[in-house]
């Protein structure tokens, strides 16, 4: 391995692209560093479920080829990339973290792989996740528990923790998760890395093996928050095959970025949310959590930013809101996987009948934690239950808009810890599902209203990362990245170098 | 079990004592030429699984978008049977496991219909009976199952089963009617009227070819009844798949018998699903709804509310065609005809043929005179319906014009006619080809009527002895020998000419 190829894995997303459309590296350079990082630490790791290999280094010699006939190529062209395993991708294995997938091979792929393809980024593999999403740690995977580079006796968050621990790991420049209630922006944090849920409805759901409908969104994950803003762009706007995609031209979200990055924050209101960890609620969140969360915004209004206070009451009501709207939709969107069409078929020997199989099937192809929100999804929706739970849960996820709306009358954003603790070790959580689901405590309320909300680092507590998030009002995205932007701008000038940079090479990989 | 254990009450005795109330739910298959949700094509007959994607085969991640010509055309129906539009609709979710059902859910509409609160009024027996629609909605038809090996094609007793999912996604518009109570001894009849005069709608409409063979339209009917003067309605059971009107009819009058016998020895209705079979015109049950599937309804997520606006509605509504029930009232008029009569045409589907055949410049009477007449007897021969005849109403209305014109008698009509059907051509042209016109006063129809009375000394006999009316037989050796072409009065005239001397 040359010391040219482990840097480059070293280098984010703009400077990738900048390398490669000098022709100072290849594509295969590029890609070939990251297969060989890939080979020699993810056993520690455990971030991807697949790993291209050989047609990673075939489409970046593609790329490299057209770039030598003098094809215009776009700036991403030959950037790697990582996708979240149940970003579909036609004839890659895609298992969503399950059993019950296992071996299927996608006939299509997600509007966000073919936007991502069409620009020209190179797939890597497949991310580890929590099973169909449902899980703050991955250890929900059917597959595999997934290390947080930090520490690798603690969780890389999750659900999308194959992602977050791939990124800060240096496994891939960048990746994309997906959010439910938190499972971009919870990872992020974690794992000191960037992670941004859109608006609802701003990028295609298209090839995402659904968890819950209406609250699915996929987005990016990276080291930076303009290599965030720049996935965004890629992969947002308008698409047909997604009825609940918004028509309206995406804003320009890597230009808010490079605008937070120049320090300037003079006019914009920063509320900062009473019950995600203010005055009285506290219970639950870490000390040092609060206090890198009270040390960023006072950097924010110290770029002249306007710091209030606001209280957003119906707040408290999302956990238990979320866990009546998400398993609903889950355990009906989980109703295909019965063995018919694709994936796991148990017990078809001839000696059952159809609806043994059918049963047979799932219960062997779903985990427990799977099992658990499907049987109280369809609890939920029952006759004569559906009023009091589903119904409920969908009048305080109107209570919470309203919050926001109020909030938002008065501020430009929203801010709170985004995780009320940092990363905790692995197995501490597993037989304790109260104790897991407090992890998307401050994550849930944007995730419910169909809100914008990104996690930037803010800081180190007790050696591990901490991140802020953001909130802004539906299709205001690019709020999220300018005030982001600005706090990494301003924290990675005082530190003087980045904070992923203080976690080392792993030994022997440089 | 089987229906022929069902004990069953004479039809008649059945009213002496009970109440039928009935209620139907229509399933029309729209003819858009794509599916509900997908790009795929809807066409009848494909080599199976061709005309599928990963939407219709609900692959995971894959995402429903709703067909605008579906809902369009729901709404068409809903106009047209006098519903109000819903300026708010949603499509939900119905769950339940099949694996007919790719998704392991329908969508479809639960409480929040595109159409509502309307009604259709149809005719049996010269009274009027008004049918309320409950509800218009929209949703998706399921696959279909192919139980292969097993004597029944059902999959009690196969060996394996296969699923063509081609149908799977195809828009499919519910009716629902309300109970219709009142019917009595008219109850079957009033519910074969009402399909037909949906389907008859449905057509008018130009959104689906109902064709109750393909199953393009379905019915499930549901049946209780009440002892007489009782307010309260029995339980009802809901017969699936009846397929023809006859068989609407049918399985009505066979619910009600059975349903009768089960209350007279003491017993009570289960509510239940059951199966009507063509073949025996009986009902078998099914799965009981006693113990029916929750289907855990929701609002589908993944698709936005429907919200048609006033003045789409107003669009739509001022674009429906002259409705069927309107259109018998003015061809009535403009036909000079009796309700009596009109029916028959109705009920032959004769109507739009006439219609046509007037429009081609027959005029009414003789365009219905062929229809109903030689064209009905051919088409009943053949087993077909009068519009599958190769025959057009232009080309019937030419027949008629070369009868009045006497260019052709209507014997040798019905020659021309069968050269039409053989596929030769315009009623012209067949009697170009055949020579078929009839004769004036040539010599050969000379020849043939003095050959004819020099060959019947006898005959003459008797004619001239005052017996005018022997002269018919000549007139019949006439035509034979002319092999029909001769027009009849005329031989009739030279006969009498040339014995009689007048």
């Amino acid at each position: 391995m040359t010391g040219t190829s482990s840097d480059l894995t070293r280098v984010d997303v703009a400077g990738l692209s900048r390398l490669l459309s000098s022709g100072e590296v290849s594509a295969v350079e590029v890609t070939r560093a990251h297969l060989d990082r890939i080979a020699a630490d993810d056993g520690r790791l455990g971030a991807y479920l697949h790993v291209e290999d050989d047609a990673a280094l075939a489409a970046a010699a593609a790329v490299d080829q057209a770039r030598a006939t003098g094809a215009e190529l776009g700036p991403l062209a030959g950037v790697p990339v990582a996708l979240k395993d149940l970003v579909v991708t036609e004839g890659v294995p895609t298992t969503s973290g399950s059993k019950i997938l296992e071996g299927w091979l996608p006939p299509y792929s997600a509007t966000v792989a073919t936007r991502l393809a069409e620009a020209g980024t190179v797939l890597l593999g497949k991310t580890n996740m929590d099973e169909f999403a449902m899980g703050s740690s991955t250890e929900n995977s059917a597959y595999q528990v997934t290390r947080n580079p930090w520490d690798t006796d603690r969780i890389p968050g999750g659900s999308s923790g194959g992602s977050s621990a791939a990124v800060a790991g240096h496994l891939a420049p960048w990746s994309i998760g997906t959010d439910t209630g938190g499972s971009i922006r919870q990872p992020a944090a974690v794992t000191g890395i960037v992670g941004h849920k859109p608006t609802y409805g701003s990028v295609s759901r298209y090839g995402l093996i659904a968890f819950s409908s209406s609250l699915d969104q996929a987005g990016p994950m990276a080291r930076t928050v303009l290599d965030a803003a720049v996935m965004h762009e890629v992969i947002g706007g308008h698409d047909p095959r997604d009825s609940t995609s918004i028509d309206t031209p995406l804003a320009r979200l890597a230009d808010a970025a490079r605008e937070g990055a120049a320090g300037d924050l003079r006019g914009v209101r920063v509320g900062v949310v009473r019950e995600l960890g203010g005055e009285g609620h506290t219970d639950g969140y870490e000390p040092g959590v609060l206090a890198r969360t009270r040390e960023a915004i006072e950097v924010l209004a110290g770029l002249g930013a306007e710091v209030t206070e606001v209280s957003c009451p119906s707040f408290d009501l999302a956990l238990p809101a979320y866990y009546l709207i998400a398993p609903s939709e889950a355990s009906s969107n989980l109703a295909r996987y019965e063995g018919v069409r694709f994936g796991l078929r148990a017990g078809d020997d001839g000696s059952r009948d159809l609806d043994e199989v059918m049963a047979l099937t799932r219960e062997q192809g779903f985990g427990p934690e799977v099992k658990r929100r499907i049987i109280l999804g369809t609890y939920a929706l029952s006759s004569g239950y559906y009023d009091a739970y589903y119904g409920q849960a969908q009048k305080v996820r109107t209570l919470i808009t309203r919050d926001f709306g109020a909030a938002f009358a008065d501020v430009d954003v929203l801010v709170s810890p985004t995780m009320p603790t940092v990363a905790f070790p692995i197995g501490a959580r597993v037989d304790d599902p109260i104790a897991m689901y407090a992890a998307d405590l401050c994550t849930l309320p944007a995730s419910l209203a169909g809100l914008p909300a990104i996690s930037v680092p803010s800081g180190l507590s007790d050696g591990l990362p901490v991140g802020l998030q953001v909130m802004a009002p539906a299709l205001a995205d690019e709020r999220c990245y300018r005030i982001a932007a600005a706090l990494e701008a301003a924290q990675d000038a005082a530190r003087g170098h980045r904070l992923l940079d203080e976690l080392g090479a792993p030994a022997g990989a440089a | 079990m089987t229906s022929t254990a069902d004990r069953l009450v004479e039809f008649d005795e059945v009213l002496t004592r009970y109440e039928p109330v009935i209620g139907l739910e229509t399933h029309v298959e729209l003819g858009t030429a794509s599916k509900m949700f997908c790009g795929c094509a809807t066409t009848f007959g494909a080599e199976p699984n061709t005309h599928t994607c990963p939407v219709c085969l609900g692959m995971p991640g894959s995402l429903p978008v709703a067909n605008a010509a579906a809902i369009e055309a729901t709404i068409k129906i809903g106009l047209a049977l006098g519903c109000r539009i819903a300026n708010w609709s949603r499509f939900a979710r119905k769950n339940y496991f099949y694996p007919d059902i790719p998704k392991g859910f329908q969508t479809s509409q639960y409480d929040e219909p595109l159409c509502v609160a309307g009604h259709l009024d149809v005719e049996v027996d010269g009274t009027t009976h008004r049918v309320e629609i409950e509800r218009v909605h929209l949703e998706e038809d399921t696959g279909k199952n192919l139980h292969v090996g097993g004597a029944t094609g059902r999959i009690h007793g196969a060996d394996h089963s296969l699923i063509d999912f081609n149908r799977a996604g195809i828009p499919l518009v519910e009716i629902v009617t309300r109970p219709v109570p009142g019917a009595g001894r008219l109850a079957p009849e009033v519910a074969r009227a009402y399909v037909t005069e949906l389907r008859e709608i449905v057509q008018a409409l130009g959104v689906s070819d109902v064709r109750m063979e393909q199953g393009s339209l379905r019915c499930d009917v549901n049946i209780s009844l009440n002892p007489v003067g009782d307010l309260e309605w029995g339980t009802r059971t809901e017969t699936k798949n009846v397929n023809s009107l006859r068989s609407v009819e049918r399985a009505v009058r066979f619910e009600m018998r059975r349903q009768a016998a089960v209350l007279d020895s003491g017993g009570r209705i289960v509510q239940e699903t059951r199966h009507f079979h063509e073949d025996t015109g009986t009902t078998s049950s099914g799965r009981s709804k006693e113990e029916a599937t929750d289907y855990r309804y929701f609002p589908e997520p993944d698709l936005v509310p429907l919200a048609p606006d006033a003045d789409w509605i107003e669009k739509l509504r001022a674009e429906l065609p002259e409705l069927p029930a309107a259109r018998r009232t003015r061809l009535q008029q403009e036909w000079g005809i009796s309700g009596t009569e009109m029916t028959w045409l109705a009920n032959a589907g004769a109507l739009g043929l006439v219609e046509q055949t007037v429009a081609a410049g027959a005029s009414p009477g003789d365009a219905r005179k062929w229809w109903l007449g030689d064209l009905a007897r051919r088409a009943n021969e053949a087993g077909t319906e009068l519009g599958e005849l190769a025959v057009t109403p232009a080309q019937v209305a030419e027949l008629v014009r070369l009868v009045n014109e006497g260019t052709i008698n209507d014997g040798l009509a019905r020659q021309v006619l069968d050269g039409v059907l053989a596929g030769q051509g315009d009623p012209a042209q067949v009697v170009q080809a055949q020579g078929l016109a009839v004769m004036g006063e040539s010599d050969e129809l000379v020849a043939a009527v003095e050959a004819a009375i020099a060959g019947a000394p006898d005959v003459i006999a008797k004619v001239k002895a005052g017996k005018v009316q022997a002269l018919g037989a000549l007139v019949g050796a006439v035509m034979k020998t002319t092999r029909g072409k001769a027009d009849a009065p005329t031989v009739k005239r030279m006969l009498e000419e040339r014995v009689l001397g007048s």
